[in-house]
């Protein structure tokens, strides 16, 4: 792998970005609605403070004129504000990627601390009972929506059960470990719901991938050397197998980020998919803007990664 | 403290003039705090907190925890004091005899949350930045036709050009809350944007500001300075926003993690079910929203002068009248009530359904299929062979348009079923709400458009008064191209005697004249069928077990918060 690899394909990401900034900024701009429809209703909001509210956000200019504004404060690093709660988009952003972050992170920690055990146990002993059972439950996982899953949970943990709160909150009394308890009980059916969808594909794919390897020479080799069966496992088939894995989950986090999306609006979670979602409810265009680009961001940032990774995890592949 | 308390409570209801036989909540706390935390939940959370710039109640509300009108609205719609020592009256002094000025005196000693006194120049401050147009304030309809002047420190005196009948708009209610003029003066007009207090409010309230996350979460601890005794009595106030009604309405009725929810817009079937939870109770309360039916008078299926439903033209089958008798007969909104609104709304026989004293008692409706047919039998309207009546050619086929809404969809059907027995087609067509709702000049689906047969949709006059809602029939204010759709005249009906008669009533200071005059102007158009009334509908909010509220439906649901407390 070298520098000028890096360096291309960063290249390649800038017109890949300015091509997606550009098509969501039209679509937003033809789509019917706006952002103060609610003064609309209100009898006792004169007509002109309306017109005089588009004119002061210029709503009422050419779409070109309002991108190539957008475009050349985007390249000077100003966000632009939200026509809804006139904040900047930036600081609207950076108060909610935490909470986005340490959901999805958690999750993918948990989908990973279970795919990896299932799936390698699984294809040790390919079509014995465990694997039929780790098959069944991988394909139900990934089946189920995420906005599906996030109900059941509600309904069984906290509504029969009442164990779990189903309301996410950032404000939570007290500090320390009955603080700490707290965060981490309104995070379980979140974190949950995310990790359990993600970790059921995963099993496929690591299982598939440890079969795959299990059966070549060297691990074969390996075996009659006469190392014990969980060594060979453990040193010598999973190190090899995880190479395609590592590389899809990377290749994975948009999916994940959309799950995010639903999943954030069912519990509250206050992260930028729900940001997202209420900015589209109020065509909020500087905030779909930011909050989209974002994502793509995201997504051209670990595809990168993604290639990267492989490249680095498996010499043989050369990257240019 | 304890011997402070009552003779301020009778203070209070002394002052509230016909409010005090009506006036429910007694506080029973005896000390300011102890209460715990507060825990609401907005379905949708506020986006700023700046009263003047507030999009809608989410964000009034959450402007109210800390800024206060001078009075605000109780739910019967009487006025009661909260940063005036006393509701003007001609009595007190308070309003002018000819009707064209009110003195408001302010209560002494009230800080802001930083120290600084409250005194008349905030009040005037409020009015100077809210009425001028380049700070695009949306409450600049209650000041920028009037003057305000400062008598003295602690006195403020508005001043109308001509008599005004209704004079309690200024300073009081969601448009009414003081702002601070040492922290907003620099950021007056264009500017108005990038004042840091739009996000740190500063204000009288009995919460002090502690985090505010646009869309997701308001706090607030108590303020130990509030100028009523022994209130608030919770400790801090947490409003979350985001999710769904149904959501919300769980979490304070099944689950009990909130105290109170807002704006149930849930079928009432679905709120009983809630309610067995036994965690919570449902409240309702009276509001102006009329859930209505318009008919076009013009034709929306010809373009004129690049405009359909031009009042140029006349609706080709709607403007015969018997055809509207017919279709009022229609409407079965005792089923719509009980099937579909429950609790949470009463058909209703008149537009102007509340407050009660505006309401005609000279209207009725009925629900009578085999009348309408024999009215449209007698008016020559007579069935084809697709069992659709018509006359000389025209056919009784109508769109039937509303906002993407279940129980409107609900509705709709009641309404079709009923019309196809009586030999009339219903066409229904559902728009999503934030198309519908919205002032695009350039989507003909918008309401105000109007671009079908009939359509459906809730307003109400947001202040107990109908003086400005009542402009939705006035014939200047015409919806159409000409001003860009943004007339409040919707249906377009157009009545020489009915103008005459509304400015009139907006001229006539004895209220029990004006109420009849607007009783008149409402059966005008509903005999006339330009609307069908169907359902009053009420505000709708969860409530804690214990908790003891008060919201109206003509203010903020927050506008006696500092009374709210629970009832062990």
């Amino acid at each position: 792998m070298s520098r000028d690899f890096l360096l291309r394909r960063l290249l390649i990401a800038i017109p890949s970005l300015f091509g997606i900034s550009l098509v969501l900024f039209v679509v937003l701009a033809l789509a019917p609605g706006d952002p103060f429809g609610e003064l609309v209703t209100n009898p006792n909001v004169p007509p002109e403070v309306r017109l005089a509210l588009r004119a002061k956000f210029g709503l009422d200019d050419p779409i070109w004129i309002r991108y190539v504004r957008w475009l050349f404060a985007m390249l000077q690093g100003d966000w632009g504000f939200s026509f809804v709660s006139r904040v900047n988009v930036d600081t609207l952003i950076l108060q909610r990627l935490p909470t986005t972050m340490a959901v999805i992170g958690a999750s993918q920690v948990l989908a990973i601390m279970i795919a990896i055990p299932v799936g390698v146990l699984a294809a040790a002993k390919p079509y014995s009972l465990f694997d039929q059972i780790a098959n069944t439950f991988a394909f139900i996982g990934f089946s189920l929506p995420t906005f599906f899953t996030g109900l059941l949970l509600i309904l069984v943990f906290s509504v029969q059960l009442n164990w779990l709160p189903f309301v996410f909150t950032t404000e939570i009394r007290g500090s320390g470990w009955p603080w700490l308890w707290e965060y981490v009980r309104q995070s379980i059916m979140p974190v949950t719901v995310l990790g359990l969808f993600q970790g059921a594909s995963l099993v496929r794919y690591v299982r598939s991938s440890v079969l795959e390897v299990i059966k070549l020479d060297y691990v074969t080799t390996a075996r009659s050397k006469g190392i014990g069966e969980r060594k060979v496992l453990v040193l010598h088939v999973v190190r090899n197998a995880l190479i395609p894995v590592v590389t899809l989950v990377a290749l994975q986090m948009p999916i994940v980020f959309g799950g995010a999306i639903v999943t954030e609006q069912i519990f509250r979670v206050p992260g930028i998919g729900s940001l997202l979602i209420s900015a589209m409810l109020a065509n909020d265009t500087p905030v779909i803007m930011g909050v989209t680009f974002v994502f793509s961001c995201l997504v051209v940032l670990f595809n990168l990664i993604a290639d990267v990774l492989y490249g680095w995890l498996d010499p043989r592949i050369a990257l240019r | 403290m304890a011997g402070l308390a009552a003779p301020f409570a009778t203070q209070l209801l002394s002052l509230g003039g016909v409010a005090q036989a009506q006036t429910k909540s007694v506080y029973k706390p005896t000390k300011r705090g102890g209460g715990g935390p507060l825990k609401v939940l907005w379905w949708q959370g506020p986006t700023l907190l700046n009263p003047h710039f507030a999009t809608g109640t989410k964000d009034q509300d959450g402007s109210r925890l800390f800024y206060e009108p001078l009075a605000g609205w109780d739910p019967e719609g009487n006025l009661v004091p909260v940063l005036a020592t006393e509701i003007p009256t001609r009595e007190n002094g308070g309003l002018a005899a000819d009707g064209k000025s009110v003195t408001w005196r302010i209560k002494q000693g009230v800080k802001w949350h930083d120290g600084q006194p409250l005194t008349a120049d905030d009040a005037v401050f409020t009015w100077a930045f809210s009425r001028d147009p380049a700070t695009a304030a949306v409450t600049s309809g209650s000041y920028k036709d009037v003057k305000v002047e400062k008598v003295d420190d602690f006195t403020v005196r508005v001043l109308f050009d001509s008599p005004k009948p209704f004079w309690a708009d200024a300073f009081v209610g969601v448009n009414g809350m003081i702002v601070p003029k040492h922290l907003f003066e620099p950021f007056m007009g264009a500017k108005s944007r990038e004042a840091p207090t739009n996000l740190k409010p500063v204000g009288t309230g009995p919460y002090l500001f502690k985090e505010f996350k646009p869309g997701d979460l308001v706090t607030g601890v108590i303020n130990p300075n509030y100028h009523m005794p022994n209130r608030p009595y919770f400790d801090s106030i947490e409003m979350k926003g985001g999710g769904d009604a149904v959501s919300a309405a769980r979490a304070v009725l099944q689950t009990g993690e909130y105290d109170f929810a807002w704006n149930m817009q849930v079928e009432d079937e679905v709120l009983l079910r809630l309610e067995k939870g036994g965690k919570g109770r449902v409240h309702i309360n009276l509001s102006g929203s009329m859930e209505h039916i318009q008919i076009n008078t013009t034709d929306p299926w010809t373009e004129v002068d690049g405009e359909r439903a031009s009042i140029k033209t006349v609706h080709p089958t709607l403007s015969d009248k018997a055809v509207r008798d017919a279709l009022a007969l229609l409407v079965d909104r005792d089923s719509v009530q009980k099937y579909i609104y429950g609790r949470t709304g009463v058909a209703a026989a008149n537009y102007l359904h509340n407050p009660e004293k505006f309401r005609s008692k000279a209207t009725s409706y009925e629900f009578n299929i085999d009348k309408a047919i024999d009215l449209l039998e007698k008016a020559g309207w007579k069935k084809g062979a697709d069992g659709i009546r018509e006359k000389g050619g025209k056919k009784l086929k109508y769109v039937f348009q509303t906002s993407i809404n279940q129980p409107r969809q609900k509705t709709q059907a009641i309404v079709k079923q009923a019309c196809q027995k009586a030999g009339i087609e219903i066409e229904i067509k559902s728009v999503t709400a934030s198309v519908f709702f919205s002032s695009d000049v350039a989507n003909p689906d918008t309401y105000p458009h109007f671009y079908c047969d009939l359509q459906m949709y809730t307003t109400g006059p947001s202040f107990p008064d109908p003086g400005v809602w009542m402009q939705s029939f006035l014939s200047r204010e015409v919806s159409q191209k000409e001003n860009k759709w943004q007339g409040r005249n919707i249906t377009r009906w157009r009545s020489k005697e009915w103008d005459e008669l509304y400015f009139k009533a907006e001229d006539e200071l004895d209220p029990i004249k004006r109420a009849s005059m607007h009783m008149k102007l409402n059966d005008m158009v509903v005999n006339d069928r330009v609307v069908i009334p169907v359902i009053a509908r009420s505000g709708v909010s969860a409530v804690a077990a214990k908790l003891q509220v008060n919201p109206s439906g003509w203010d903020s649901n927050f506008w006696d918060l500092h009374n709210w407390f629970m009832d062990v």
